[in-house]
């Protein structure tokens, strides 16, 4: 509306040849902010860390809370080049899994969440805090490779999950090491600092798990955790063909919540909020959104679980520059004599031997010996005079 | 229009009418590429015990030189990521393989591709690297990344330089020793998320061809798994002109029948990999499924072949997956065996090793390799690589070598001491082994106290020790094929062939557990606790006895007698 009185008013104050130009440019800026409301919110990559931190038989759990969370991004869009998983044991070849290569989420075994198309970034000692902690800061050895890495800007959402034992304030790591509410806290803030992150979801599936995000401070976080401080998060059923419980109770529901979203609903976030509520799990899942500048109404699941493939329409016309030039390939010189090659020899015996020169026993040096001898004979001689060489001779 | 005028141009350039000089921009398809191949093949191979042996091999030969001054760019069969790993760290020759379980030696026979329990990596570099140690380290960085696995942790800690063994497979008259490394990794496992990038190298994926059969689930549920890629340069032909380089990636399965509740003898591709095969690859020149049929003469098929390989002549059965006839009307081949009894002896194997810990306690403990030659007559040279972590001091002064009683004394022997934290031990031995006999090799040592640090998150289930690697050169009971041509089936062309009369065998040792001495790590917070209660109790009862003193206090008195005191104080008289 506003723009078509703008376009009247201009139309009466401009000369006629350069009216319908003006008229052509407003009309092109009106359909970019029609197709700029189209795509409401300001991210356009999506990235996702995701973290088992424990090690051992009886926390198959932990792992497959992960690769739960793992599939369903997956398949909602967000390919392995933007995806982090670091798991901290190996369930699915652990000798002790009597269905090798799986890991199930239910004991109906309907639902293998390994799948046969897994890429793990980080596994086993390789997940430790220190190593989390530079994923998320991108203060990384320069050796390592884009797969390690979370390579995201300012228009990225980071969906950001974790799973294991942890406390009041803690989350520990493999049996040895924990990490802190604080350095979590603090972190986030060196991404918002180095502009790592347009939003970012944390999701925390732990006991106590809400005193996790009790310290952040940075904006745009929106936090989510299975169980209030003081309370534990349980875990679903055991399988006792496998042994071990399964999967946890909070994830568990999440995974049968995120089975029903599909790359294009419109399912938002007040809808995660509900999942699980204290009659399924026991615990009370908390969340928290103060941080975060949108309402939660507005923001769409895949916002942050699905992957967002934007489209930006433009009007300028681009010059393609020449194709590559290519390299044309030398002419073979029949007369050219080349040399033979053959393949080495696999053990060859006679050259190890001769490699090592053979161990002569030590001399001393021949002119030592002389000198020796001639040291000997001038003192005598010097001692006892000339006059004694008749004697000897 | 722009594609409708050069092509003119260039038709008329041929017949002889073009004057003016090339294009700018030169067609593409004028120039000729270079000559790209790819083959697969899997043999499936009965063993005495029962179990069966599945080996796949894919093998890619490109006709290109990663080492020129302007890089490749098109890459069609082979991938990408390996193709700038070679030309990036001017590779010569990398070996890489991933296992899971251990290769019975005596059950089995010996494997056409031999790998060690856990990771193993080595590369060869080529002699314009200057700083190996530096390129090494980048290099199991990249390797981590594309094969998902924690390759990063081979620093210089695990990692030797052997000087005589581990002689490029490939092309090569340099032995320069120095641009050699070699690593082990005995902990890493592998699971489907190695499986999954090494598949997409593959040209056609696992979408067609023999790869459809490298299911997860089938293949981690065995005995034996093993995968591995290996680059080098091999000649072109017979005359060896030219190089070319190749590409194998191979994997190496034993599945175990009574494992997976089949009680009969008989088995099925069906049953073994839970598909059947559908098609070949299109991009491959020739995929072929070869059965090993030596030990069940009464198998009845078309087509028969016979092929010298580990010393012994075997007849397979030959079917060819490029041809549509194999298929049939089905349109798809599941082939079935059924043996009865088993008849006859395995061939024994002729090399064998074992190794083990013996000793008790944390503090010592001896390893011995013990090394059967299982030939009755011929007496063979075998070269021991030992490569013990640091945390194992040897003395290498215990170190004994001995046959049938007798000591035995090497002609070669390499040793390097370790440094620690920094090196690990290195012992290479040419040992000649005696005909029927077994040689031991034992050395003491003594295990070393970590610093807490240093302790890995489950320290409790012990530290592994990389397994030994014993090469050499076997009699062969047939006369071994030395001419290198195309034409031979791959699993029969891994290890160049130089004379008839032997071939060339590597074999590994099991790895050891060691357990060092682990401090109890929930012990600091106990005693902190325990400490501070006895402390408190103890310090503070004693001081309080020393330094409290008793006062008599009033009791407060009520408000009408604070009222009255304050009266009698204006008073001037003695309060109440």
């Amino acid at each position: 509306m506003l723009a078509l009185l703008m376009l009247n008013i201009l139309a009466y104050m401009t000369p006629n040849p350069d009216k319908t130009q003006i008229i052509i440019h407003l009309l092109s800026v009106i359909s970019q902010n029609s197709a700029g409301q189209f795509f409401s919110s300001g991210h356009t990559n999506n990235w996702a860390v995701l973290v088992c931190t424990s090690r051992f038989w009886f926390n198959y759990r932990h792992v497959a809370n992960t690769l739960s969370v793992y599939r369903s991004v997956k398949r909602l869009g967000i390919p392995d080049s933007h995806i982090v998983l670091m798991l901290a044991d190996d369930m699915a070849c652990n000798h002790r899994n009597p269905k090798p290569a799986t890991v199930f989420s239910h004991k109906n075994m309907e639902l293998n969440v390994y799948g046969d198309d897994v890429e793990v970034d980080y596994r086993g000692y390789e997940v430790t805090v220190e190593n989390f902690l530079r994923v998320l800061t991108g203060r990384l050895p320069p050796s390592t490779p884009r797969s390690k890495r979370l390579l995201s800007d300012d228009r990225s959402n980071i969906l950001i999950y974790l799973t294991g034992h942890g406390g009041n304030g803690f989350l520990k790591f493999q049996d040895s090491e924990e990490i802190s509410n604080v350095e979590l806290a603090d972190a986030f803030e060196q991404m918002w600092q180095k502009r790592r992150y347009n939003e970012l979801l944390f999701i925390i599936d732990t006991c106590q798990g809400a005193s996790m995000y009790e310290r952040f401070y940075s904006p745009n976080i929106m936090a989510l955790a299975s169980s209030q401080v003081g309370e534990d998060s349980l875990s679903h059923q055991p399988d006792l063909a496998i042994g071990v419980h399964l999967m946890d109770r909070y994830t568990f529901y999440m995974l049968e919540f995120l089975e029903d979203i599909h790359p294009a609903s419109k399912t938002n976030m007040n809808d995660l909020f509900k999942v699980c509520p204290k009659s399924q799990c026991v615990s009370t899942p908390g969340h928290r959104t103060d941080l975060f500048l949108r309402d939660p109404g507005s923001v769409l699941i895949t916002d942050f679980f699905g992957s967002v493939r934007k489209v930006e329409l433009t009007m300028d016309a681009i010059n393609l520059t020449d194709p590559i030039k290519q390299m044309e390939e030398n002419p073979v010189n029949g007369e050219e004599q080349k040399e033979v090659y053959s393949y080495a020899d696999q053990l060859p015996v006679s050259e190890i031997i001769h490699q090592k020169p053979k161990q002569k026993d030590w001399h001393p040096p021949d002119g030592f010996i002389l000198g020796l001898w001639t040291l000997i004979l001038l003192v005598f001689f010097k001692t006892y005079g000339i006059k004694h060489l008749k004697h000897i001779f | 229009c722009v594609c409708a005028c050069v092509c003119v141009c260039a038709c008329a350039c041929e017949s002889g009418l073009c004057g003016t000089s090339a294009p700018e921009t030169v067609v593409p398809s004028s120039v000729p590429q270079p000559k790209d191949d790819f083959q697969e093949e899997l043999v499936i191979r009965p063993l005495h015990s029962g179990d069966i042996y599945a080996s796949f091999q894919f093998r890619t030969l490109w006709d290109t030189d990663f080492m020129r001054e302007n890089k490749v760019s098109h890459y069609r069969l082979f991938p990408k990521s390996l193709g700038q790993v070679i030309s990036k760290f001017s590779v010569r020759e990398l070996h890489i393989s991933f296992t899971q379980g251990y290769w019975r030696t005596m059950q089995w026979g010996q494997p056409f591709i031999p790998s060690p329990p856990g990771a193993e990596l080595w590369v060869w570099f080529q002699d314009s690297v200057t700083d190996v140690d530096a390129t090494w380290k980048e290099l199991t960085n990249v390797l981590s990344g594309i094969f998902c696995a924690s390759l990063n942790f081979i620093d210089s800690t695990n990692t030797v330089q052997p000087s005589a063994s581990f002689k490029p497979l490939g092309i090569g008259n340099v032995t320069d020793h120095s641009f050699l490394r070699y690593a082990t990794l005995p902990r890493e496992i592998v699971c489907t998320e190695n499986l999954t990038p090494w598949k997409k190298l593959l040209p056609c994926g696992s979408k067609a061809g023999l790869a459809v059969l490298l299911k997860s689930e089938k293949l981690f549920h065995s005995s034996f798994h093993s995968q591995a890629v290996h680059i080098r340069s091999v000649c072109q032909d017979w005359q060896c002109k030219t190089t070319s380089w190749e590409l194998r990636q191979t994997v190496n399965s034993v599945f175990d029948l009574h494992n997976s509740g089949q009680a009969k003898r008989e088995w099925s591709l069906f049953k073994m990999f839970s598909r059947t095969l559908t098609e070949a690859c299109p991009l491959a020149s020739s995929s072929k499924l070869y059965i090993d049929i030596t030990d069940n003469p009464q198998v009845s098929t078309s087509l028969l072949s016979q092929a010298v390989v580990l010393g012994d002549r075997r007849t397979f059965s030959v079917y060819d997956l490029t041809q549509e006839t194999t298929f049939g009307s089905v349109r798809s081949l599941n082939l079935l065996i059924r043996w009865k009894s088993n008849e006859g002896e395995m061939l024994r194997p002729l090399l064998h090793a074992e190794r083990y810990v013996a000793g008790y306690g944390l503090q010592t403990g001896e390893i011995h390799t013990l090394m059967y030659n299982n030939h009755p007559y011929r007496s063979f040279p075998v070269l021991l690589l030992d490569s013990v972590p640091w945390y194992l001091r040897l003395y290498i002064h215990t170190l004994s070598v001995t046959s049938k009683g007798k000591d035995n004394k090497p002609s070669y022997i390499h040793y390097e001491p370790s440094k620690d934290r920094v090196k690990p031990h290195l012992l290479e031995m040419l040992i000649q082994l005696p005909p029927n006999s077994v040689t031991e090799v034992t050395v003491q040592f003594e295990r070393a106290l970590l610093k807490w640090t240093e302790y890995p998150p489950d320290p409790n289930h012990g530290f592994y020790v990389g397994s030994s690697v014993i090469s050499s050169l076997v009699p062969s009971t047939v006369a071994m094929d030395t001419n290198s041509t195309r034409e031979r089936p791959l699993f029969s062309s891994f290890f160049p062939c130089k004379e008839e009369s032997s071939y060339f065998v590597r074999i590994y040792t099991e790895p050891l557990l060691v357990n060092l001495p682990t401090p109890d790590f929930s012990m600091p917070y106990n005693v902190i606790c325990l400490t501070c209660t006895v402390v408190a109790v103890g310090y503070g009862s004693l001081y309080n006895l020393l330094t409290r003193s008793f006062q008599i206090e009033e009791p407060n008195p009520g408000l009408a007698k604070r009222i009255a005191n304050v009266i009698r104080k204006m008073r001037g008289v003695p309060p109440l």
